[in-house]
């Protein structure tokens, strides 16, 4: 890597102001076309000094960390969306376009860009350096991949491409960690504006193509051979019968996993924050402020981080996928069936972990480019039967259902009833689907174009800064949100205190509110007690089966016969067939309001949904208790 | 189907989607090599310009080739 002649670079200090890198707070931007390995690249820089944030007023996230240099200095980087392109038409190309433009206030405009290319596919790749050239900005050109194409029997010459370019080139292989002191050296030297060079018509694709073939040939390159083993395994995971068989064995495979190999770490982790509840409950001398720890904050903390196990073990899955390139076959297999509902391939592996709970599900509609499409996928997303609708269904069902065999011993009625209440939110999402997709979020005219990479081998390390990454998020967002709803929950069932003790919970305000809402949901078969449940359970659906423990002054789970007893006395059958409809159809969960909050930028989406599902829960529910009355 | 190529001649699709297409390789010119495709026959991966592509046949039906062979 030969820095530009001297004259070029005073030349260039006249048109663009050099940056003194040593300025605290130097940003530097990651910038590339998708399936280069820039994340990869990235996670190589920063480590676990990385952070996740949304772009100001946009879906689109942000990852920025620091870069530690060995001269102790530190840059920060800023991981830009995947474009193959600057022509601002899609989100992520205007984020890319008006950042790198310093037409996004809230950012800082970078002082410098990295921009990764494959260097596998280096004729194709090096359309997108034409317009980063012509920003005339400190640059240096990674080329990424270097040992996949030196395996392929491909070569190419960065001196020679350095020198028709410019600027600076290096050659490396972010999963393998080489190559890259090129980088830190670019990082540590002060930032120089390439040097002018012959570029293309920007606007004409086949200018710059022409100009990309040209210069690659210049810079020696030869292309690599096909990828053998991606054409073999395509051969598997896209034939005609093996490859939906294999698609039902990645979908079991997951799902098995979500439902049950998470269930002991799940158990593990409710024993701990039982255990460290119990501990502290005999630690501490009974007061007031005890009572909120205990039963506020460590009851609505627990019920966030029991789901923990679940929504890693699914990234985990989900991880793997992606990265070994499966995840863009399993998008074709699923496309066609997804487009009937005006949906496509990239939103059934998000709807797919829905089943276990839509808080992951929602963050997983990240992997869907278009943004209509994403949104529709994270408005049906809760409509998918999570494992917290488990314990109320399984305890109405249960109290109002006798067991006998529907379909001999494979089938009973409870398991049919419970079949059909799945059944039910699954259709409730194809219709909402189906309705959005035709109206409000119609696909605008961008076609469904899916690059499918070679498979390669997932890193470890890009894993497990995945995993890291997703439990923070989880943890600070919902995390916080459950913990002040826990907490307001507990306030409104503690008080008012009449002569310092805490009344029944009849008496506090939550049963005031029970009662006060008690009009409003009589038409549906409920009485005050469902009432109050319906309050609790808004922070999570099943908290409503503790909710009606308490108030019944039943110590039990969904399992105890005294709650299914009291439940008898409490609903009319019509009444317990509303409340499944209801709590089908409810979004009863204030992570995952939290969590749209924070993947949709603003509060519009969730209550918008939020309303939308809860209405359509009412009607449902009024619908199904006169249905079940009048044939009764 | 599967293995047969082409010359792309022309896109007739609207201006930016064609544009979004052009940046990914179908330039009036290159070769494409139809590829595999989904189960029921639609989306359809192609082969341009070194990497693979899989479209609705909705696009690929307004991508117009010459024959090469």
């Amino acid at each position: 890597m030969s820095p530009p002649p001297p004259e070029t670079a005073a030349l260039q200090d006249l048109s663009t102001p050099i940056p003194l890198p040593e300025a605290a707070g130097a940003t530097v931007a990651l910038v590339g076309p998708p399936n280069c390995g820039k994340s990869t690249l990235f996670n190589r820089l920063t480590g676990l000094r990385q952070k996740t944030a949304n772009f100001p007023g946009v879906t689109v996230e942000r990852h920025h960390g620091v870069v530690r240099l060995s001269s102790g200095r530190e840059l920060e980087l800023l991981d830009l969306p995947g474009t193959y392109s600057l022509t601002p038409r899609s989100e992520d190309e205007r984020i890319t376009d008006d950042l790198l433009r310093g037409k996004m206030p809230e950012v800082c405009v970078p002082d410098a860009v990295l921009l990764v290319l494959d260097s596998t596919n280096l004729g194709r790749n090096l359309v997108m350096a034409a317009p980063m050239l012509a920003l005339e900005k400190p640059i240096l050109i990674v080329l990424n991949m270097a040992d996949e194409l030196r395996r392929r029997g491909g070569e190419v010459d960065p001196e020679a491409l350095s020198e028709r370019l410019g600027a600076p080139v290096v050659l490396v292989s972010a999963a393998k960690g080489e190559g890259l002191e090129g980088i830190h050296e670019f990082l540590e030297s002060t930032f120089k504006s390439p040097a002018p060079v012959e570029l293309p018509v920007l606007q004409s694709p086949p200018s710059c193509r022409q100009w990309a073939g040209q210069v690659a040939a210049e810079s020696a390159y030869r292309a690599p051979v096909a990828p053998v083993w991606t054409q073999r395994l395509d051969g598997v995971f896209l034939h005609t019968w093996l490859g939906p068989l294999a698609f039902g064995a990645v979908v079991v495979a997951v799902f098995q996993t979500i439902f049950y190999a998470a269930i002991p770490f799940m158990d593990g982790v409710e024993w701990l924050v039982t255990g460290s509840g119990e501990w502290l409950q005999g630690a501490m001398p009974d007061s007031i402020l005890k009572d909120l720890l205990i039963q506020g904050v460590w009851g609505g903390v627990g019920s966030v981080l029991v789901f923990l196990p679940q929504i890693l073990l699914l990234f985990l899955f989900i991880g793997v996928l992606e990265d070994s390139g499966y995840l863009a076959r399993a998008a074709l297999i699923a496309d066609r069936t997804m487009a009937k509902v005006g949906l496509q391939g990239k939103s059934f592996i998000p709807l797919l972990s829905a089943y276990a709970c839509a808080v992951p599900a929602i963050m997983a509609t990240r992997t869907i480019e278009n943004k209509r499409d994403r949104l529709a996928t994270i408005l049906i997303a809760p409509f998918m039967t999570c494992a917290a609708r488990l314990p109320v269904y399984t305890l109405v069902i249960a109290a109002f259902l006798p067991n006998r065999p529907v379909l001999g011993p494979f089938l009973g009625t409870r398991a049919a009833a419970l079949l059909s209440l799945y059944v039910l939110g699954f259709l409730a999402a194809l219709v909402t689907a189906r309705v959005l997709k035709s109206t409000i979020l119609k696909s605008d005219r961008t076609p469904f174009v899916l690059e499918l990479p070679p498979y390669r081998w997932p890193t470890f390390e890009s894993l497990v800064l995945r995993l890291l990454d997703r439990s923070k998020v989880f943890l600070r967002r919902a995390g916080t949100v459950i913990m002040s709803v826990a907490v307001g929950l507990w306030i409104l069932a503690s008080l008012p205190v009449v002569d310092g003790v805490a009344p029944a919970i009849e008496e506090s305000l939550a049963g005031t509110l029970g009662r006060t809402i008690e009009p409003v949901i009589e038409p549906l078969g409920f009485d005050w007690k469902i009432g109050v449940g319906l309050v609790t359970s808004l922070a999570a659906r099943e908290v409503i089966v503790g909710t009606l423990g308490t108030l019944h002054g039943i110590e039990g789970d969904e399992s105890s016969l005294g709650l299914q007893e009291a439940l008898r006395q409490d609903l009319t059958v019509g009444g317990a067939v509303a409340l499944l409809v209801f709590f089908a159809f409810a979004m009863q969960c204030m992570s995952t309001v939290a969590m749209v909050r924070r993947e949709t930028g603003g509060w519009k989406v969730p209550i918008l949904q939020f309303t939308y599902m809860g209405l359509l829960a009412y009607a449902g529910a009024y619908l199904a208790n006169r249905l079940v009355t009048f044939f009764i | 189907m599967e293995g047969e190529t082409g010359v792309l001649e022309s896109l007739d699709l609207p201006e930016d989607v064609a544009l979004r297409l052009m940046e990914l390789g179908f330039l009036p010119g290159a070769v494409i090599e139809a590829g595999k495709t989904a189960p029921g026959g639609d989306p359809r991966v192609f082969r341009v310009d070194g990497s693979e592509i899989a479209l609705r046949r909705e696009t690929a039906i307004n991508l117009l080739l010459k024959s090469s062979r």
